[in-house]
This record gives structure tokens, C-alpha cells and sequence, in this order.
């Protein structure tokens, strides 16, 4: 039994008078590919975003490789709140992939791939950019890599976007609702780089999204969350195919699969 | 008419007119950032302390500015046992850098707000310090909102140059006002003045639109 | 002696401070007339400068847009210098204290056309294409839904120009309007001490710009968001 990559423990998270994650339990394991589903406000997207750590935690405990990501060890053991050197070792780990891309405008795409790792990651220029081509050509997009984001389609701005999140290594990589923004037609091609990531990489992917076939499709497991908790989780075939909770047959019924 | 021999005495003093709202402008902006970033600064006593400053200098009159810097620091210097007496030229360049740079710090400070917070937080998804993420991403994109309020202030401070005249710098309004103690050619002059100042401030104004097209060159043209 | 007030130089700094306090508060009361005529004929004359500018006739629109900026562009001080040296010289001799008030009005006549302007066209195009798809008359339109929902946004914008006329007040020294910057030179010109004089000058300034930023806020604020309500 390997040890989890992920572990949230009893994790609270409030905003104002609103419980956003109630006491939550969540683990997942090196190499997952999980799909997260539910309505809005069910605290799916929070769940990435503390990992990421643009949000913070209320009470509980969440770790990444065995390590507390938002609270550090002293030498005794105890917990400490976590400073922004340790944040800045964890998020090493993680890499983002934003529902309204986020590219940074005044840079071309290549710029915005290599970036990080020269200024952050310390590599060389031309080290970076050969890296950067690679993920690049991955997603398809290695003709474009002297143009604007303005010039991209929004399909083309978040296959940079996410060529972008793997340029920096990362051991997990997040998808907060990657296609939510997208026109239709622009939806599969990021599906595809997605589904092309999740077969030929043993990366730990974590996938929030409404598009219900291409998590079947894509997970490994798939969570529904109502109201900051699981309400159920299980491989795709069982819980799209025989929901047990009511509460899942109910979202389920209304998003129609 | 006797309008050309003016010209010469008063293209002098279009020159200093000219070298002060330059020097002024540039030593203004430089303050205008180091204020304004200064006020989105995390640590309260920063921000508290930049917003004062803003506020002093935003608050009281350019004019009172000159005259305390020109006739009341040398006092206080007395006072101290320290010699304070600034000569004209640099209570002037002082003066204007400081009203210029606490108004520019207003811009800079509400464009930085303006950066859209997703910006921000794919810096930190990507690991940036915060250092870099000003400098890198959320500085860049800020300037080009900052342009138009800049080219206006450009051309504020380049009136205001001829405030310094009254502290007896022979900036352009200086040598119009000894002429016409001579020649009391009032009209003749003051029309001239007002021409020549008419035409820096469309120079200046060409040069800054100029500016603000070349710093938003990578912005989309349209939707 | 100013005023017919005599100021103490024998008791140290405070009490020449203190006695000094009344004849400056003296200057503070022409600064803060001169502000007021100032604002009231900038008013005014942005108004006019306005509609001309929003002429549809080339002949008018277009001059009124070039003085514009012609004001816009050239120092507060040689505009001044202008009407007070050169009106005379065509049989026009107006107080000093006038000619300082009327500088400031059309200085700030352009600044104020543009708040009108802007504050006018804020209001959504729909609205007015609205209205008249109701048969409401023009002048109907521009008072009633125009101008009201204008008014709001232009409120605090003139409030804003009001206190920079404030701050531009101490120019009307060069043609010797007793305002507060003046007073206090004069103090310092025959006591050889400028520093008290100039920095309560400086202290009085600050206090009436926060005031009155404060006043502006609170005024902000209380004004419906939605426009004058009509009911």
C-alpha cells in the first residue's frame, strides 16, 4: 500500500459565516488521475486552490509527500503555521491550470512558458526554451511560440497555459475547470492535451470540471462533492453508472450523462 | 514689429523652462514609483507611511511649496546649526519633483490595484517571489493604464515650471516679465508667452501619446 | 501690523505664532472667497464652453475646442499676468482681486466642461434611445433622465476641482490679492522670520484640503448612486 501523495485531515475552511469545506477528508495517491465533480459552491475549486496554496485552512491538517503544506514541524514535532519560505519549498510540487487561463499578456508565448523556470527555477535560457519547446510540441503549439496570447483562440491560450504549468516539473498538476471558459467548439482540443497527459504521464492529476463523459473518461476515481464533503467516490463506472447516495443521482439526473 | 528681438533673451529662457520641467519630470516620476509602490506595499507602516507623504505633498499648494523650501529651510537650517539654503534651481527642481511624483504616486498606485488578482495568483501558482511578480508581471501591465494620466501630469508640471520665475530663475515667464519692465509691450508678450508655452505643451503632449503607444505595443488591438 | 493687527516677536515662538494666527486667518478668508468666485465663473463658463463644444456646427464647435486647449495648455500664472496687464491697455481696469478670480474661472473652465461632458456621457445611450422611443421631448430627456443621472458622477468630480482652485490661489499674489500665502510673505518680508509664518501656512493648507476631502467623501456618499430620484 503506497502512501498517499495527497492527505487533506479534517480540513475546514470558512468565508465569513459560510463552511466552504466541512471537516473534509481526502487523500490521493501518486500517479492518480481523479476527477472532482459537483455544484458550484461545493468547495471543489477550494480544494485546489489550498493545495496550491492561494487559499489558506481554517482547522485540520493537509499534507503533500508526507509533509504539512500549510503548517510546519518544529524540531519537537508540534505544528507551526507554515512561512513563506516552507510554502515556497511545497509549491514546487504543484502546478496550476486556471479556468480563465491567465497567461500573462505582455509576454509572447514562449516568454510565458519559460518564465518561471529561468527567473524561478534558476535554469539558463536556452536550457529553459529546448524544455519549453518540448511541452510546447506536447501540446501542439510549438508554431506559435513567438505570438501574443491576444492572438490565440481561448482553446490555444490554455494549451499554452498548461505547457506553462508543466514547464516548472511539477509532481502534481491541478485543473481548476480548464474548459468552463471555452467556447464549445475549443473544449476538445484542451480535452485532448488533458487526456494525452493522463495516459503518457505518471504525473497526479486533479481534475475539477462539469464535463461529465471526459471525467468518466480521464479518471481514475471520480469524487462528487455537495456542500464541502464527499458525498461519494468511486471508479467512473461505478459512480456514473450506479450512484448510491441519493444526493448523486440527483446531480447526476441534472447535469444528464 | 519688435516682437523678433524678443526672441532670443526669451528662447534662453525657454531653454531653462525647459531643462527644469525634463529634470523635474524624470526625478518626479522616479519618486512617483518608489511612493506608489510603496503605498501597495504589504507591511502597514510602509503603506501608512507612503500615503502620508502622498498626502502632504498632494495637499498643499506648490506655490506655499517653493516659497517654505526657498525662504523657511534656510531658517530652520539656522536653527539646527545647519546650512539649508538651497539655491533657486534646486528648490524649483526640488519643489516640482515632489508635487509631480506624490500626484504620479496616485496613478501608480490605483494602476497597480487595477492588475487584474488572476495575474496575481498564476505568479504564485508559478512560484515567483513576490519582488518578481511586481517587476515581471504586475508592473508591466500596469504602466500602460498609468500613460494618459502621466502625459497629463507631464504637462501640469511644465505650467508649473513657470511658478519658479517668482523665486527669480530666468526660466521663459522670468525674461518675458524683465523685457516687459522695459518695454512695457504687454500684449505683444504675454501672447508671445503664452504661444511658446502653447507649443512645449503640444511637443510635450506628442511625445507622451508617443510613449504610451510604444509601452502598449503588446496590448490587443481591439476585440 | 497687517490688518490692524500687531504680531509679538519679543516672547519666543509660540507667541509669535499665536499672534500671528489672526492676520493669517484673515488671508485665509480671501483665499477661501477667491476660491469660491473662482469656482462659481468656472461653472458657469464651462457650462457655455461645454454646449459649444457639443455643437453639431463645425464654425462654433471647433473654436471652442482650440481655446480650450490653448487654456488648457499655458500656465495659470501668464494667463493672469495677461488679463491684469493687458485689459487696462484696452480700457478694461478691473480689482486685482477680480482678475485673479477670473484667471482662476477660466483656467478651470476647461476642467469643468470636461466634468460636464464626461459626467453626461456616462449615461447609457440606451437610455436616451429608450426615451425617445417613448415620444418624450428632448428637452425632457436631457433634464429629467440625462442630467439626472448625470449628476451624482459630476458632484464630487466639481468638488475635487474646487479644492485644487484652493491650492492655486496663492499664484494671485503677483498681483498682490491679500491671500494667505501673501499674508504670511509679508509677515516673514518685515519679521525676517519666515519659517513660523510659511509652515503654519503649510499646516492651515493641509487642514483645509483634508477637511474638505472628508466633506467631499461624506458628500460622496450621501448622494443616490442612481441619480436624483424622481418620483
Amino acid at each position: 500500500m503506497t502512501d498517499p501523495i495527497i492527505t487533506f485531515d479534517k480540513v475546514v475552511k470558512r468565508y465569513g459565516d459560510n463552511i466552504i469545506l466541512d471537516e473534509l477528508d481526502f487523500d490521493v495517491l501518486p500517479g492518480e488521475k481523479v476527477a472532482i465533480i459537483g455544484p458550484s459552491g461545493s468547495g471543489k475549486s477550494t480544494v485546489l486552490r489550498i493545495l496550491m496554496t492561494l487559499e489558506t485552512i481554517d482547522d485540520g491538517l493537509v499534507t503533500v509527500s508526507g509533509q504539512p503544506l500549510w503548517h510546519q514541524r518544529r524540531a519537537d514535532g508540534t505544528l507551526d503555521a507554515a512561512s513563506p519560505a516552507h510554502l515556497r519549498t511545497m509549491r514546487k510540487q504543484m502546478g496550476m491550470v486556471f479556468q480563465q487561463f491567465n497567461l500573462f499578456p505582455h509576454m509572447t508565448v514562449l516568454r510565458n512558458v519559460i518564465e518561471a523556470p529561468i527567473h524561478v527555477r534558476g535554469q539558463s535560457r536556452p536550457e529553459a526554451t529546448a524544455l519549453a519547446m518540448t511541452y510546447l510540441e506536447l501540446v501542439g503549439l510549438s508554431d506559435h511560440a513567438e505570438k501574443f496570447p491576444h492572438q490565440l483562440s481561448g482553446g490555444q491560450q490554455q494549451r499554452v497555459a498548461i505547457a506553462r504549468a508543466l514547464a516548472m516539473q511539477p509532481r502534481i498538476m491541478l485543473f481548476d475547470e480548464p474548459t468552463s471558459a471555452l467556447d464549445p467548439e475549443l473544449v476538445g482540443e484542451v480535452l485532448n492535451v488533458i487526456r494525452r497527459l493522463a495516459h503518457e504521464h505518471a504525473l497526479t492529476m486533479l481534475l475539477v470540471t462539469h464535463e461529465m463523459a471526459f471525467a468518466r473518461d480521464f479518471a481514475d476515481r471520480v469524487c462528487f462533492f455537495d456542500q464541502g464533503r464527499i458525498i461519494e467516490q468511486g471508479a467512473p463506472e461505478d459512480l456514473f453508472g450506479a450512484p448510491q447516495e441519493s444526493r448523486t443521482r440527483e446531480f447526476l439526473g441534472r447535469v444528464n450523462v | 514689429m519688435d516682437w523678433v528681438h524678443y526672441l532670443p533673451p526669451l528662447l534662453e529662457g525657454a531653454w531653462l523652462t525647459i531643462q527644469l520641467a525634463t529634470g523635474s519630470t524624470l526625478l518626479g516620476g522616479a519618486c512617483a514609483f518608489i511612493l506608489g509602490i510603496a503605498a501597495t506595499a504589504q507591511t502597514r507602516i510602509l503603506r501608512s507611511a507612503a500615503v502620508a507623504v502622498i498626502e502632504f505633498f498632494r495637499g498643499t499648494s506648490l506655490l506655499v511649496q517653493l516659497f517654505w523650501l526657498y525662504f523657511a529651510l534656510p531658517i530652520l537650517g539656522q536653527e539646527l546649526g545647519v546650512d539649508l539654503r538651497l539655491p533657486a534651481v534646486a528648490v524649483g527642481t526640488l519643489a516640482l519633483s515632489l508635487n509631480i511624483g506624490a500626484y504620479g504616486a496616485e496613478v501608480v498606485r490605483g494602476a497597480l490595484r487595477a492588475v487584474a488578482p488572476q495575474q496575481r495568483e498564476a505568479a504564485l501558482a508559478l512560484n515567483f517571489s513576490p519582488a518578481q511578480r511586481l517587476w515581471r508581471i504586475e508592473l508591466p501591465q500596469a504602466i500602460p493604464e498609468m500613460m494618459p494620466s502621466f502625459g497629463n501630469l507631464a504637462i501640469q508640471n511644465l505650467k508649473d515650471t513657470a511658478l519658479v520665475s517668482l523665486l527669480g530663475l530666468g526660466d521663459l515667464t522670468f525674461r518675458a516679465e524683465q523685457i516687459r519692465n522695459l518695454t512695457q509691450d504687454n500684449a505683444t508678450l504675454y501672447t508671445l508667452l503664452l504661444v511658446m508655452y502653447f507649443g512645449m505643451a503640444l511637443i510635450l503632449a506628442g511625445l507622451m501619446k508617443w510613449l504610451e503607444r510604444h509601452v502598449g505595443q503588446w496590448r490587443a488591438k481591439g476585440d | 501690523m497687517l490688518f490692524d493687527i500687531a504680531w509679538d516677536i519679543d516672547h519666543g515662538a509660540w507667541a509669535f505664532a499665536l499672534s500671528i494666527l489672526p492676520i493669517l486667518l484673515r488671508g485665509l478668508l480671501v483665499t477661501l472667497e477667491a476660491t469660491l468666485v473662482g469656482f462659481f465663473i468656472a461653472a458657469v463658463l464651462g457650462l457655455g464652453l461645454a454646449a459649444l463644444k457639443a455643437s453639431s456646427n463645425a464654425i462654433i464647435a471647433w473654436p471652442a475646442r482650440i481655446i480650450g486647449e490653448f487654456l488648457r495648455d499655458t500656465p495659470l500664472l501668464i494667463q493672469l499676468f495677461f488679463l491684469y496687464y493687458v485689459l487696462p491697455d484696452y480700457g478694461l481696469v478691473l480689482p486685482a482681486f477680480l482678475t485673479g478670480a477670473l484667471a482662476l474661472g477660466l483656467q478651470y473652465s476647461i476642467y469643468l466642461s470636461e466634468v460636464y461632458r464626461a459626467g453626461i456621457e456616462s449615461v447609457p445611450r440606451g437610455q436616451i434611445e429608450a426615451a425617445r422611443a417613448l415620444d418624450l421631448s428632448t428637452a425632457h430627456i436631457f433634464r429629467n433622465i440625462v442630467l439626472a443621472q448625470a449628476f451624482p458622477r459630476i458632484i464630487p468630480a466639481l468638488g475635487n476641482y474646487l479644492v485644487s482652485i484652493m491650492k492655486d490661489v496663492p499664484v494671485l499674489s503677483v498681483v498682490a490679492v491679500l491671500e494667505l500665502l501673501n499674508v504670511a510673505r509679508i509677515i516673514g518680508d518685515r519679521t525676517f522670520n519666515y519659517l513660523i509664518p510659511l509652515s503654519l501656512v503649510g499646516a492651515l493648507y493641509l487642514c483645509m484640503t483634508l477637511l474638505a476631502s472628508a466633506a467631499l467623501r461624506r458628500l460622496g456618499k450621501s448622494l443616490p448612486q442612481q441619480g436624483w430620484p424622481l418620483r
